[in-house]
């Protein structure tokens, strides 16, 4: 079960570089997704997948079966999803202001802070 | 369904059953303050005349409860805190060193510079639009940052300062602010993004996420552990945040858009939280796996240097020119990283606070001068300052001074002690590259000086050409004087300050007061889980 996770994950990293090389801000905010969910799914994976032993600690005992999958992780993605789902509502916002004020989603043509034919500074009076 | 047992369960093992004295509050206060205001201020959105006075009285708030902090870790050693009474590893703890402490003072005394300043640079548009919920949001992110002591609960004040600082770096809406802004988000998420990856790795390996528990066990796992594969992955996510180097490209064409004072902010601060990420975890926790990566860093921090001088050189923009000055500190950070003894860490840290009271101190001068020079951002069409504002032409040349590190200024000291520490290890070519770059940026400011300040401004003669432009006013006169007034004073009496910074070092070097302070009981150290 790991082993498959950890092919999905690599896949999933795979695929948010792939996209966000990209040149136009949509396919560079889909890469960003993927890149939080790919994260998400490393950090399931590190706390152990177990489907047949829950992890709550039986009567009687002191800590969690052995093999049990361990909540914390969870928790942690729970505070990851919560934080990435908000960066990626203000990134679209941002990406379409970005187009409605720029014109294009192409970040060859965004030059506007940084322009293409910058003056330099007078070397003399 | 378990009946009420009759035997209640041993609680002392699991949770803090006395109460914390009441100092110990201190920890958390800074804070709980700032969301506190954050949120106060939030709901009183429109009435924005209230905005400013609860803001600054806040943030004089927040400066003295850093002072009271600082001064009782320096007496007492670190304090720790837990949420929920649960005991650490398992609750989230807050521990405040002196590394900590210190410069979450640095950072509330720049953030309450850039507080009384924005009195007078954000108008009611921009305070309607949340200039102070943010800054208040953004000083939480920060306070908490500098003094958490669990690396998860590091990562959500990141996230907490960075989407603060998105809101402030949009404030005002031109396209010019949303072009760097995208630019800026889209980096630092990916940053923040790597920053969770190696703690997903880390939580893998060690089990815990609290750094106390994590600086005890990483002794005994050395051996086994992808250790420095984890370190190199921090190293990246923290010199992201940082802007070193190879990845530093998000700042200079974002940090000159917003309003000057938002500039100011983030270049006293943000920044500097990256850098100080990256001495607590690659330092304190991981001190033999970053020896490993020492030559990498030591390249990175060399060329950061560089970027950052010859890019300062090439500017016309004011703005973008203090921006790559920004950069050119952060190089001066990381060769103190490289080198990881205590004296070039205490270089480092030393480096950090001046650069927070000086990089802010100069974003305001960029503005000041902007105003009086001729309302351009621009080298080629400012001038005529000094015969204008002799007293700001003073501060500035001041602050001019402290950012090249010439003496009797506080830039001096960090570079003395950072060149020191490289030439004692050899790395002849670390130290030349911090002399050179601060030569260069010493040219670059000098330029500055003599074009914007003492050259009449061009295109202007006769009876306009000395007419004093409307003074600034005591909301900005007054934050650059105390900034100006700090960086003179530490400059002629480095004493304390470096006292104080070699003693966060050497906490850092031998983490044993810190580890103690978060499980005081456990006399055994590295224990394996």
């Amino acid at each position: 079960m790991e082993t498959l996770f950890a092919i999905l994950i690599g896949l999933f990293f795979a695929a948010a570089v792939y996209l966000m090389l990209s040149k136009y801000t949509v396919r560079i905010l889909l890469g960003v997704a993927l890149l939080g969910n790919a994260v998400n799914l490393l950090l399931f994976t590190a706390g152990r997948l177990t489907r047949e032993v829950p992890p709550i600690i039986p009567a009687g005992m002191q800590a969690l079966p052995a093999g049990a999958a361990n909540p914390l992780p969870q928790a942690l993605i729970l505070t990851a999803i919560v934080i990435s789902f908000s960066f990626f509502a203000f990134l679209l916002v941002l990406t379409y202001r970005a187009y409605q004020e720029l014109g294009t989603d192409d970040t060859d043509g965004m030059r506007l802070a940084e322009p293409r034919d910058e003056p330099l500074p007078p070397v003399g009076y | 369904m378990a009946a009420p047992s009759s035997t209640p369960a041993d609680l002392s093992a699991a949770l803090v059953l006395t109460p914390p004295p009441l100092a110990d509050w201190l920890v958390v206060l800074p804070v709980a303050l700032m969301i506190a205001l954050g949120a106060a201020l939030m709901m009183i959105r429109k009435s924005v005349r209230w905005h400013g006075p609860i803001a600054i009285s806040g943030l004089v708030l927040l400066v003295l409860l850093d002072l009271g902090l600082l001064w009782r870790v320096s007496v007492h050693g670190p304090v720790t805190m837990v949420m929920g009474r649960w005991l650490p590893p398992f609750g989230i703890a807050f521990t405040a060193d002196l590394l900590g402490a210190a410069m979450a003072l640095a950072a509330a005394v720049a953030a309450l510079a850039a507080g009384i300043f924005a009195l007078a640079d954000i108008d009611a548009g921009g305070r309607r639009y949340g200039f102070f919920p943010f800054l208040m949001l953004l000083m939480a992110g920060v306070s908490g940052a500098f003094l958490t002591g669990d690396i998860f609960n590091l990562y959500v004040w990141f996230e907490v300062l960075l989407i603060s600082s998105f809101g402030l770096i949009i404030l005002g809406s031109e396209p010019e602010q949303i072009d760097g802004a995208l630019k800026y988000a889209i980096l630092n998420l990916v940053g923040t993004t790597l920053f969770l990856i190696a703690i997903g790795y880390l939580y893998a390996v060690f089990g815990t996420l609290n750094m106390a528990d994590i600086a005890r066990k990483a002794v005994g796992l050395r051996d086994t552990a992808p250790l420095v594969t984890l370190t190199a992955l921090f190293v990246l996510a923290f010199a992201m945040k940082a802007a070193a180097f190879p990845v530093n490209f998000w700042l200079p064409a974002s940090y000159h858009t917003p309003r000057i004072v938002v500039s100011a902010l983030f270049g006293g601060l943000l920044t500097k939280v990256g850098i100080y990420a990256l001495i607590r975890v690659a330092i304190m926790l991981f001190p033999v796996e970053r020896e490993a990566l020492s030559l990498v860093i030591a390249v990175s921090a060399a060329l950061t240097m560089m970027a950052g001088a010859l890019g300062a050189l090439a500017q016309d923009d004011i703005r973008r020119l203090v921006g790559y000055l920004v950069i050119a500190g952060i190089g001066n950070m990381l060769a103190g990283v490289a080198i990881g003894t205590p004296a070039a860490v205490s270089g480092a840290i030393l480096y950090a606070l001046h650069s927070m009271a000086t990089m802010t101190a100069l974003y305001f001068v960029a503005g000041e001068a902007a105003r009086l020079g001729g309302g351009s951002w621009s080298l080629a069409a400012l001038g005529g300052i000094y015969r204008r504002a002799p007293w700001f032409s003073a501060a500035s040349f001041l602050l001019f001074l402290a950012a090249a590190g010439l003496p009797p200024l506080s830039g001096l000291w960090p570079k003395v002690a950072l060149l020191k520490a490289s030439l004692d290890i050899g790395a002849w070519w670390l130290g030349a590259a911090i002399l050179v770059s601060a030569f260069l940026v010493t040219v670059s400011l000098a330029r500055v000086f003599l074009l914007a300040y003492w050259r009449p401004q061009p295109g202007l003669t006769g009876a306009g050409a000395d007419g004093s432009a409307a003074a600034g006013g005591w909301r900005m006169s007054l934050p650059l004087g105390l900034l100006t007034a700090l960086v003179v004073f530490f400059g002629l009496m480095p004493e304390p300050l470096l006292d104080l910074t070699q003693r966060a070092a050497t906490g850092l070097a031998d983490p044993a007061a810190y580890v103690q302070s978060v499980f005081p009981t456990s006399a055994q150290k590295g224990g394996v889980p």
